[in-house]
């Protein structure tokens, strides 16, 4: 009887050490296989920054379209408290310059109730920019990213490219490609700071 | 579990053993005299044992050889259709995909995109299913490789005559005597065969290591995938790109703002200039345009070490500089920049003169450069005129018949101007561009380009690659793994001692006809006749 039962147990033992040998192998390959899934996924955004990320801070010269500002610079942090529609263009850029008039008649009404447009262009010469915000006479601070610091920070791959930032820093909304007047207002309208 | 108990030596064997473990009787109980299964040496593959748990179920499909042989048959199908039209990344890039293939390839190039093809090497399911694939490869080799490996082990050295006659090779002798035997030992031992003995029953092997051959190579591809997966960590993997134009300092993708580089010349050599390319005549002769020789970057490499924020000015301290060749790259770290391509002449400066438009002489009444890196938007000059740069399209294009920028660069640049001046009632405007001087009416002065600077820009890639060491290293065993399964094989005699007759019988895992020209060697001096092939002689 002994026997028998020494017998059992020893196949007890082994049946769990099998058991626990290749659960833990499978759980190993499944883990890499899943690292390697979510890794690509990640990879294929390219842009680095993503909804849920707190913006990056960063400080750009602001470029003339108002004898006040010329020359000085505006740093992201300094708006904390606001909400921050952040938009990437460029002069060349299409999409971007239809999209430009809607921001600039929807910039007064959310100006006042706590949101800031804050446009960076990415062009090479500050003249086609001054000259641009001359033509479409803008008024919320266009800011020029002349050595590309702060397209390489945020991982900006197409033009247009907009952030919707919230009044703790926190990225809303991210939008990829032109957006029309009806979407430009939905969007701000996420961002206004609550009443506190 | 169920147990087979050998009818002869009263063994218990696992499920699934087809050859005793002790004493090598079959278990299959086929009086028929077919030839044995020697495939894993007849011992139970270790999935095929039991089947209860969920984990056990998940780890039998992968153990299935028909799932990995299908699994790589849908990877090759896959990887074949993703060959059909060019891929994502091959494609203009200004373009939307969705289009792109509708109007190049028609209702099969929607179909292709439809299905996610043109993007197929770095989709999901692609990945998952190599992933199977790795998985697959991983388990097969633990499930089979580990009682093989046993099964050779522990092999007994007498064997069931019944196993002795059920092998391909196999022979058997009344008459003989003790001398012949030893000396067909001995010669099996020449030929590096290692003798076992128990009970005047031999068996003579060579070879086995090979058997690992196939775990060997499987273990190589496990590292290379391994290798291939650390590629998603950025500390591991970097391949970036980026353009830095003569002169100028850009920042370095993808080291976060830490490094840039200044492009401090592009040097472009072509044939045709020396005297040693004379011999290149002929051939140069029969091309359009310059053959590159030679192209270089002479570039530094800057730290930015200031830890301001972003977009601030950054405060540089070089750490390397060099030339950077195609091949030969400049290098921080691990971090490397290669040539890659480049743009030659580029426009940096522009060069007008202001004259009267009905003189022939064109004398200057003003000269001034246009920087078309930075350009100012008014010229001014002494004797009272005025030039202002009112528009500037670095790479211009008529789009409905306004001009317009298409890029940053001055590729192709053009320029509005307002000339003023004391005899100009308001402003005469006029439009310039390579070949092209348009006044915007009867216009009293013009300008006229003089001159022009060009500088290049040079392209480089920026790669980090830590990876390739552990793919080296799988690339290498899993060539190992080859090498010794493909010319080595596992050979084995057995010589069985009966009451009154001897029986010998060989087997290899292949290469059968390397085994019988040896023992045709061994054999031949002894009094012994020549194995039978017994699989010959049933097809007869």
């Amino acid at each position: 009887m002994k026997k028998i039962e020494q017998a059992k147990q020893k196949k007890q033992i082994k049946k769990r050490n099998r058991f626990i040998f290749r659960s833990s192998i499978l759980v190993v390959l499944f883990g890499a296989l899943l690292f390697a899934v979510v890794s690509n996924l990640i990879a294929e955004e390219e842009a680095t920054l993503d909804i849920g990320d707190k913006a990056k801070d960063f400080q750009l010269k602001r470029v003339a379209n108002n004898e006040d500002a010329k020359k000085s610079t505006l740093q992201l942090s300094d708006l904390e408290g606001k909400g921050v529609m952040l938009n990437f263009w460029a002069t060349y850029c299409e999409p971007c310059e239809r999209e430009m008039p809607y921001m600039e008649k929807l910039y007064p009404k959310y100006q006042e109730q706590g949101v800031e447009i804050v446009a960076v262009s990415v062009d090479a010469t500050e003249l086609v920019i001054d000259k641009f915000v001359d033509h479409y006479d803008l008024s919320f601070p266009v800011l020029h990213d002349k050595d590309s610091q702060v397209l390489d920070a945020y991982g900006i791959r197409p033009l247009p490219t907009t952030y919707f930032i919230d009044e703790n820093g926190v990225v809303v909304e991210r939008v990829l490609g032109e957006l029309s007047l009806e979407r430009l207002e939905g969007y701000l309208q996420q961002i206004v700071p609550k009443e506190t | 579990m169920s147990i087979i108990k050998c009818s002869t030596c009263g063994h218990q064997n696992k499920e699934g053993t087809t050859i005793c473990e002790k004493c090598g009787k079959p278990l299959d109980y086929d009086q028929q005299g077919t030839l044995l299964n020697m495939r894993y040496d007849g011992s139970a593959i270790r999935s095929k044992t039991k089947n209860r748990s969920i984990v056990d179920k998940i780890w039998n499909f992968f153990s299935s050889i028909k799932v990995g042989v299908s699994l790589i048959a849908i990877a090759l199908i896959a990887s074949a259709l993703g060959t059909i039209y060019p891929q994502k990344m091959y494609i203009p890039q200004n373009i939307d995909p969705a289009l792109h293939y509708r109007d190049q390839y028609g209702l099969s190039g929607q179909i292709f995109y439809q299905l996610g093809f043109h993007n197929l090497y770095n989709s999901w399911w692609y990945m998952v299913l190599i992933a199977l694939i790795g998985i697959s490869i991983f388990i097969v080799s633990i499930d089979r490789g580990v009682p093989l490996y046993k099964a050779l082990k522990n092999q007994a050295i007498k064997r069931h005559p019944n196993f002795l006659k059920r092998q391909k090779l196999f022979g058997e002798y009344k008459d003989y005597n003790e001398e012949d035997k030893t000396d067909f030992i001995n010669k099996l031992k020449k030929h590096r065969y290692k003798i076992t003995e128990n009970d005047g029953h031999f068996l003579a092997e060579k070879g086995r290591f090979s058997r690992w051959g196939p775990y060997v190579n499987h273990l190589g591809l496990i590292i290379f995938l391994l290798g291939t997966l650390f590629r998603f960590i950025p500390f591991m993997y970097v391949d970036d790109f980026v353009w830095v134009r003569e002169g100028e300092t850009a920042v370095i993708p993808s080291t976060n703002q830490q490094y840039y580089i200044k492009n401090e010349e592009f040097i472009f050599e072509t044939y045709g200039n020396d005297d040693e390319d004379a011999i290149f005549e002929a051939a140069l002769q029969n091309t359009s345009g310059p053959v590159p020789k030679h192209f270089e970057t002479s570039a530094i490499i800057y730290e930015d070490v200031s830890k301001d924020v972003i977009g601030s000015e950054p405060e540089l301290k070089e750490i390397n500089s060099g030339e950077i060749i195609v091949n030969e790259a400049l290098k921080i770290n691990d971090l490397a920049l290669y040539q890659d391509s480049y743009q030659l002449n580029e426009f940096q400066t522009m060069s007008f003169k202001l004259h009267e438009a009905d003189d022939e002489e064109e004398a200057a009444i003003a000269e001034f450069t246009v920087d078309l890196t930075d350009p100012e938007s008014e010229y001014e000059f002494d004797n009272g005129y005025r030039v202002e740069l009112n528009r500037f399209y670095p790479e211009y294009e008529l789009d409905n018949g306004q001009p317009r920028s298409i890029s940053n660069y001055p590729r192709n640049p053009g320029f509005v101007f307002f000339v003023h001046g004391p005899d100009i009632e308001e402003r005469e405007a006029s439009f310039l561009a390579i070949g092209q001087n348009i006044p915007s009416g009867d216009n009293q002065y013009k300008l006229s380009l003089t001159d022009f600077g060009v500088r290049d820009v040079s392209g480089l890639t920026v790669r980090k690659d830590l990876t390739l060491p552990i793919i080296g290293l799988g690339a290498f065993i899993f060539m190992i793994g080859v090498i010794q399964g493909m010319y080595w094989q596992h050979r084995r005699v057995w010589i069985h001692q009966g009451e009154d007759r001897i029986y010998i019988a060989c087997h290899t895992n292949k290469n059968w006809y390397g085994l019988t020209k040896e023992l045709e060697k061994v054999i031949d001096g002894t009094s012994f006749t020549m194995v039978q092939d017994q699989e010959k002689n049933n097809d007869t």
